[in-house]
């Protein structure tokens, strides 16, 4: 594999982890978040900073930073309990402003200048670059990947949907909204904090505008195409959106709108993504694999 | 006394929907709050299951006050409830919305046992098991609600408008259903309800609404027979 092709693999595993920790706030919980890449910025600072400025080796800063990101995801989440849909929405939009704001202006973040000289992850004293981080983060997706796997088919999991589908109902079957709003914030936002120690450590140079808005409009586009709730869903989206970009490098300036008008469609066509029951994927690989459909 | 709901009173905004109703049930009773669309009963169920507020009253449910309690303890303590058009989870399958209503239950009941009374009881849930609900047709949606209530062995079941939107044939079936698990379970239920004369038939006491206020009470059998109910609820 080429450079180049390794460099693309390696954000689009990133990318996937992240966003199947979106998937677990918005495609089992049912909460809208527009404010993901704040998470994501949360764990890339936290790891970067406890890189530079803390001398930690990454493994001895992960379990921080996801425990930061997702006790700060724990803490956004609570506006979750109060607001519905469009206003968490709004909400989750002004979070990612100020945290982004906040890595942009307060000195200790860096400022404009953001964080550089982060070092490469070392395994067993093997500098990992290349071909070696793409198998770690690879490792890390499964490991993700997994989570959702148990999340799903576990009480917490069947919760979270009945929450989602009808949450006064849920409530009146015993289960508490709290509980397992706050529990798919904690588990998407960690995993979103996962991503970005990943990237801080791969990228090396990270600033404040890498985890801003757009980014979180990328996220989002990302779960809904490939299938809100699904487990595969946000990997395929991932894999597409971040593919995309490359082979039309020419269209580059136009990609935001072309995310937009791609929602758009699905929203309209295909609401529930390329994975979603009935959708057209889903229904050729019935018609190929007997038994796909499970 | 099971359940005892003393000057209950629900406001939306400015609206006034229950204005100081009381009323009971002892165990093992089955009684049926009746009156027209409107007059407040939906509120009354979302009020004991705590999904609307109070704006005044309490209720007392087994000996425990539970006016200050959230919606899923209140379902911890034994209550369950039967929405209004079902509100069966529509994504989910039949299987797993039962699933859902046994949730942290598994240590206290036998949930493969209860699924197999419930396949018996409605044997229509049996054939679309790992049919997602909304493919469900109305009646089968109701059937399922009331299975997912009944999986948790409740000690009180709220059954709310269960006869809207299906057919009559199916309304009978759903009251033998409910007059039968009164009967022969002990179940104590809690029945609102338009149609009132399909409730009365099965209640032992019923309680009469009028614009959120308590209007008649007495024996399901007495008001049956009353001729001022009898002209503006069942229709002679």
């Amino acid at each position: 594999m080429s450079a180049y092709l390794i460099t693309i693999a390696t954000l689009i595993a990133i990318y996937a982890i992240v966003v199947c920790g979106l998937n677990v706030i918005v495609g089992f919980a049912g909460q809208i978040s527009l404010g993901h890449a704040a998470f994501f910025g949360i764990g890339a600072y936290s790891a970067a900073l406890l890189a530079t400025k803390g001398g930690l080796s990454f493994w001895t800063a992960l379990p921080c930073v996801i425990a930061v990101s997702a006790f700060i995801g724990l803490l956004l989440g609570l506006p979750s309990l109060r607001v519905k849909a469009d206003f968490l929405a709004i909400t989750t939009i002004g979070i990612n402003f100020i945290v982004e704001a906040l890595f942009l202006y307060v000195p200790f973040f860096g400022g404009a200048l953001g964080i550089g000289g982060i070092p490469r992850v070392m395994f067993f004293g093997i500098k990992l670059k290349g071909l070696a981080f793409f198998y770690l983060c690879l490792f890390f997706l499964v490991v993700v990947i997994l989570i959702c796997w148990w999340f799903r088919r576990s009480w917490a999991g069947l919760a979270c949907f009945a929450l989602r589908e009808e949450e006064s109902a849920a409530a009146s079957m015993g289960i508490s909204p709290v509980r397992f709003k706050l529990l798919a914030f904690v588990i998407g936002t960690g995993m979103a904090g996962l991503g970005g120690a990943l990237y801080a450590h791969y990228i090396r140079f990270i600033a404040a505008t890498d985890f801003a808005f757009p980014v979180s409009i990328l996220f989002l586009s990302m779960v809904v195409l490939g299938g809100m709730g699904t487990l595969w869903g946000p990997v395929l989206g991932a894999l597409i959106l971040g593919a995309l970009p490359e082979i039309f490098r020419p269209l580059v300036d136009y990609r935001f709108l072309f995310y937009m008008v791609l929602l758009l469609i699905m929203i309209r066509f295909q609401p529930g993504g390329l994975l979603g029951e009935r959708s057209a994927v889903r229904r050729v690989l019935a018609s190929i694999i007997p038994g796909a459909h499970q | 006394m099971l359940l005892d709901a003393h000057e209950l009173h629900i406001s939306y905004g400015d609206i006034r929907a229950v204005n100081g109703v009381s009323f009971d049930l002892q165990e093992g009773e089955l009684v049926s709050i009746i009156g027209a669309n409107g007059a407040g009963k939906s509120s009354i169920l979302n009020g004991i299951m705590g999904i609307v507020p109070l704006r005044k009253g309490s209720i007392h449910f087994d000996t425990d006050e539970i006016t200050s309690l959230a919606t899923h303890q209140r379902a911890k303590a034994g209550i369950r409830m039967v929405p209004e058009r079902a509100r069966v989870f529509p994504r989910l399958t039949v299987y797993e919305n039962l699933m859902a209503g046994a949730y942290g239950l598994r240590k206290r009941i036998k949930i493969a046992k209860q699924i197999a009374w419930l396949h018996d009881l409605f044997p229509i849930l049996k054939e679309r098991n790992n049919q997602p609900a909304n493919t469900l047709s109305g009646g089968e949606q109701q059937q399922l609600s009331i299975a997912r209530a009944l999986i948790s062995e409740p000690k009180l079941l709220l059954v709310d408008e269960v006869s809207m939107g299906l057919m009559p044939k199916l309304v009978d079936q759903v009251f033998e259903v409910l007059k039968q698990l009164n009967r022969d379970h002990g179940l104590s239920i809690l029945v609102v309800e338009q149609n009132a004369m399909a409730s009365l038939k099965i209640s032992h006491r019923a309680y009469v609404l009028e614009t959120g206020t308590c209007v008649h009470e007495g024996r399901a059998s007495e008001l049956l027979e009353d001729p001022k109910v009898k002209e503006v609820y069942l229709g002679h």
